[in-house]
């Protein structure tokens, strides 16, 4: 097992709070993780800070040092900003840098200010995360890219809204026991069909809420982990990145991500394990197929079958490779610069048995964070391992 | 927008004039390989050798959605059809006009329009059944 352990997580409440700021929240975060670490901030030499929107939501640029500071750490800071890759492109760079020798205490994390903007607001501060040119003048937003590659979906390899829907109610029911979790409330499938449309074929069921929240993580070495006798038996073993063009339109496939294949690929062969070795995975579900698209880039599900793996149960949380136990982004939240982080934090716990929903992996020893930008022209995994 | 409104965005804003007129292009590299501007370098193999190419007549829709939930700047226009179309050598975004939302289907052939959002009255890459 290679060198990084996670030493401390810690998270808001993922939600509707949209009179806090995102250093209060960062703070927040950060707060937790330093208790869960037991790492004194004085040895943080670095803060790796993931943010999408703060311009647009709260008129704050350059917000790597402010976050240090919110966080109480004197060290010098970076934002990392990649769409709602954000945080997970924050993750990889700590692994990196701690790898190599460079630092041996990171802190790592993010934060997203976002319902303060209104729907109206949000929707157009994620639409930025499209080509403006060729596809946000052209009246395209978030929920319609997905849509756009969900009926490309259902066209190329068959599948409906209600195999879909299976995805959004297995993601809220898995979010039932996380406090920490936006929705808290089990839906049916006939919810999810009967919502409002937001972009045809997906409706307000399909898509993630708009969320506020932050998180963030303690890295370290190996050797400081030993040296200061850290409970800290989760390690991040693979890393991987994928790239891929910018417009959808501009994309070899409508209905798959190169990207996340790219980085899992790589991830996997990082940290020495194959899809197979995989025991369960968060990954980014901001539309319900958004969810189908991730299984398949991963391997987890063959081309084409990914639409049935919620409603077969093969992802739920008994299933074969339960998938998004903390409720994903669907249900969990996703505010945009904290999720990569987020899902390192709940793949953490949920090895270490400190997951409210460890019972469901019990014995697992391999598990995948997968967190994705835009329409995935970005895309980073991460596999951890626990030492038993 | 306030004081950027009235400076065009150099290719880009040329282009909608040409396809405005009817005069639709895409640029090409030495290898062949189609690519929308503005642009220096293909994307595909790193050219910088670039022409520009008439746009072929008519595209097939190879995905589309109906939007309700639109950015403000398409608050009036909603709910709207969406498309992608490939037309060949560059595939291209844009809104399908003049057919009814229920109508749209993939595999539908459509021509280029520039039309305007009826929220700013900017213009907006339009596309009509063939």
């Amino acid at each position: 097992m290679k060198d990084v352990r996670v030493a401390g997580t810690g998270l808001t409440p993922f939600g509707n709070t949209p009179e806090r700021t995102s250093r209060d929240l960062f703070a927040e975060a950060s707060i937790a993780a330093f208790e869960d670490s037991g790492v004194p901030r004085d040895d943080v030499e670095a803060v790796l800070y993931g943010n999408f929107m703060g311009e647009l939501a709260e008129h704050q640029g350059h917000q790597g040092p402010l976050m240090a500071e919110a966080a109480g750490v004197q060290a010098p800071a970076t934002r990392y900003e990649s769409a709602c890759a954000s945080s997970g492109t924050a993750v990889r760079e700590a692994v990196k840098r701690i790898r190599n020798g460079e630092n041996d205490v990171l802190l790592v994390g993010g934060a997203e200010r976002m319902t303060n903007l209104g729907t109206a607001g949000a929707t157009e501060a994620l639409a930025i995360a499209a080509d403006d040119l060729w596809e946000v003048r052209a009246g395209v937003t978030f929920p319609g890219a997905y849509a756009l590659m969900a009926q490309a979906y259902f066209d190329e390899f068959g599948g409906e809204r209600e195999d879909l829907a299976h995805i959004a109610v297995k993601n809220h029911a898995n979010a039932l026991n996380n406090e920490k979790a936006q929705y808290q409330s089990a839906i049916e499938v006939s919810d999810v069909l009967e919502a409002p449309p937001v972009s045809e074929p997906l409706g307000l069921y399909d898509a993630c809420p708009i969320s506020d929240g932050a998180s963030a993580l303690v890295l370290t070495s190996e050797t400081y982990a030993d040296e200061h006798d850290l409970e800290a038996p989760v390690a991040i073993t693979g890393t991987g990145q994928g790239g891929d063009r910018m417009a959808l339109h501009d994309r070899e496939h409508l209905a798959r991500s190169p990207a996340a294949r790219e980085a899992g690929e790589e991830a996997y062969a990082d940290a020495g394990v194959d899809a197979g070795d995989v025991d369960f995975a968060e990954v980014h579900d901001c539309f319900t197929i958004a969810e189908v698209l991730a299984l398949e880039a991963l391997d987890l599900e063959p081309i084409g079958e990914g639409i049935s793996a919620a409603r077969d149960g093969r992802t739920t949380a008994d299933g074969e490779t339960p998938i998004n136990l903390s409720g994903g982004l669907k249900a969990k939240g996703h505010p945009v610069g904290a999720t990569g982080a987020s899902q390192i934090a709940e793949v953490t716990d949920l090895l270490a048995g400190e997951h409210p929903n460890s019972d469901h992996v019990e014995g697992a020893t391999t598990g995948v964070a997968h967190n994705a930008g835009g329409t995935v022209a970005s895309a980073t995994v991460h596999v951890l391992e626990v030492n038993r | 927008m306030s004081d950027s409104e009235h400076v065009p965005d150099a290719g880009f804003d040329e282009w909608l004039a040409a396809a405005e007129d009817g005069e639709g292009y895409y640029l090409e590299c030495a290898n062949g390989h189609g690519s929308l501007p503005p642009r220096r370098v293909c994307p595909d193999c790193g050219s910088t050798d670039l022409e520009e190419v008439d746009l072929p007549e008519t595209g097939e829709i190879q995905t589309y959605t109906v939007t309700h939930v639109p950015t403000p700047a398409f608050e009036e226009d909603a709910p709207y059809a969406t498309a992608v179309v490939d037309f060949g050598p560059v595939r291209l975004t844009g809104q399908v006009v003049d057919v009814d939302l229920e109508d749209v289907e993939t595999g539908m052939r459509v021509a280029l329009e520039i039309t305007v959002s009826e929220t700013t009255g900017e213009r907006v890459i339009g596309l009509r059944r063939a």
